[in-house]
């Protein structure tokens, strides 16, 4: 009952819940293949089609002439962790509809913190396919500095949980897996295209100056730019400060979605 | 007030309302301890509502429960570290063993690493199923599935047992195991709701209590509910369902 009360059952509970989830993981292994083909074949085939139509000038936090696989690298990472916190939120629909969703909410635990752990176990399981993605990335020849593959992590594990609560968030209002195509139509692919992820904003304001802007206000734009700069041991302040408001927006949303006094299953039978 | 302080379920003026359908209204009763309380309701009736307030998926605008003395809107931490709950939909994660199943459940409620192994154990055991702890749930059969999520409600010794629909699927000898056990738990002191839309598992003696729209149609023992007449045809001309 005191202030100091003991953490062991708070740790033990987030220590399962991430358990439960790499071992899901692992038993979907064509999952696993499918997040690490996906930035590969952006990588290799888009990448080397627009490699001829796009010049990149020097641009922080590069310091040198750079190709587009390089320049694209960073959004390829934080494409892993987009639809990796999509589909953890489609398995959160999927595991309302199998009930085990009611399993962890009917713990003792405040709701919460169950959901921050769903939502670290998630990001875990998506820092691990970034890495893995960097590491074909390398034997295809793009490295990165050593030490960027070191101060990446703590940006990868804010935008990971940020996109999470994202998909915490469009979880709770989807009632349906079939509605989830609906969240690839108009999330993910809009979050991704109309950001820093594929082409520079300068570039994109000698085409539209409105499209700049809206790519400008994406969170997802931030992230991107977090984790370029951090992949080149820089902190982009304004990336890291527009990062941090869209997750405490976002996961107090999720927080307030998942109330039982709005009601898990408020929404129809 | 009224309603003595137990350690079992205490639901007082409980409503509750889907946008302008409502799915419960004024739904009060209590369930002491050592009781084995079947629901009995058609389908639409408002158990899945009830259940839902009961295990705090959602919590009611109006009215209060107690489960085992604590307040579940004041308190929901107590109330439900003193819950045990066999859903309606299967819970388990197929591709983990029983005993991983079980382990994840007894971390979600604090259980002390060193004391699981026991605990699943003897729950496992308590059901028949020590020998299946390390097969994947996928190979189990409905009954075993079944078996598996009652012993996980069990494995921290709770004082009331919430149980909702859990024959649903399965054979009449599981169905029977299942229900049977059930009645052993109350008769060793737990507080066991079950709800059911079946009468054929109810027995004579059970405490009865009867949901129709969304309120209490009937409270008290089988008996003297069914007053002579089979419990099904009862059932039936009551809720307006007969043939």
């Amino acid at each position: 009952m005191s202030a100091a009360a003991d953490v062991t059952p708070y740790l033990r509970a987030m220590q399962a819940i991430m358990a439960r989830e790499f071992l899901r993981f692992v038993h979907q292994r064509s999952r696993f293949f499918a997040a690490l083909l996906r930035p590969l074949v952006w990588l290799l085939a888009f990448a080397a089609g627009f490699r001829a139509a796009l010049g990149l000038s020097i641009t922080p936090p590069y310091q040198t002439y750079i190709t587009y696989e390089v320049y694209i690298v960073p959004g390829l990472c934080a494409m892993v962790l987009l639809f990796n916190g999509m589909q953890s939120s489609l398995s959160l629909v999927y595991d309302r509809e199998m009930g085990s969703m009611r399993l962890l909410l009917t713990s003792p635990l405040p709701r919460w913190w169950l959901l921050l752990s769903r939502l670290l176990a998630s990001t875990a399981i998506s820092i691990v396919q970034v890495y893995a993605f960097l590491g074909v990335a390398a034997l295809f020849g793009i490295t990165l500095p050593a030490l960027g593959y070191v101060t990446v992590l703590p940006g990868l594990v804010l935008g990971g949980v940020m996109l999470g609560a994202l998909g915490l968030v469009l979880s709770s209002f989807i009632r349906q897996l079939e509605n989830f195509a609906g969240v690839m139509n108009f999330v993910i692919f809009p979050m991704f295209f109309l950001s820093s992820a594929l082409y520079p904003l300068w570039k994109m304001a000698e085409s539209s100056v409105l499209l700049r802007d809206i790519c400008a206000v994406n969170p997802f734009t931030h992230v991107v730019e977090l984790i370029r700069f951090l992949l080149y041991v820089e902190l982009n302040w304004s990336a890291l400060g527009w990062t941090v408001l869209a997750t405490a927006v976002l996961g107090g949303l999720a927080i307030w979605a998942y109330d039982p006094a709005r009601g898990l299953t408020n929404r129809g039978g | 007030m009224k309603s003595p302080l137990n350690k079992g379920i205490g639901a007082e003026a409980l409503s509750f309302r889907y946008g302008a359908k409502t799915a419960l209204e004024d739904v009060s009763f209590s369930v002491a301890q050592g009781t084995f309380c079947a629901l009995l309701g058609p389908n639409g009736a408002g158990k899945s509502t009830l259940y839902a307030l009961l295990t705090r998926l959602l919590v009611a605008p109006q009215g209060h429960i107690r489960i085992a003395g604590h307040d579940l809107g004041q308190d929901p931490r107590a109330a439900l570290a003193r819950m045990g709950v066999v859903f309606q939909q299967p819970t388990l994660d197929l591709d983990l063993s029983v005993r991983q199943n079980l382990r994840y459940f007894a971390a979600l409620h604090g259980i002390a690493r060193a004391d699981m192994p026991r605990r699943i154990d003897r729950a496992l055991s308590r059901l028949g199923m020590a020998e299946r702890a390390g097969e994947k749930v996928r190979a189990l059969n409905g009954g075993h599935r079944r078996r598996t999520e009652l012993a996980r409600a069990l494995l921290h010794d709770p004082q009331v047992l919430l149980l909702d629909e859990p024959t649903v699927g399965l054979d009449a000898a599981s169905r029977e195991a299942i229900t049977a056990h059930a009645h052993d738990l109350a008769e060793q002191g737990m507080c066991v709701l079950w709800a059911t839309h079946l009468t054929d598992e109810i027995r004579d003696t059970d405490r009865l209590l009867v949901l129709h729209r969304g309120r209490v149609l009937a409270d008290g023992i089988a008996r003297d509910i069914r007053a002579g007449a089979p419990l099904k045809d009862w059932f039936l001309s009551r809720t307006g369902l007969a043939a």
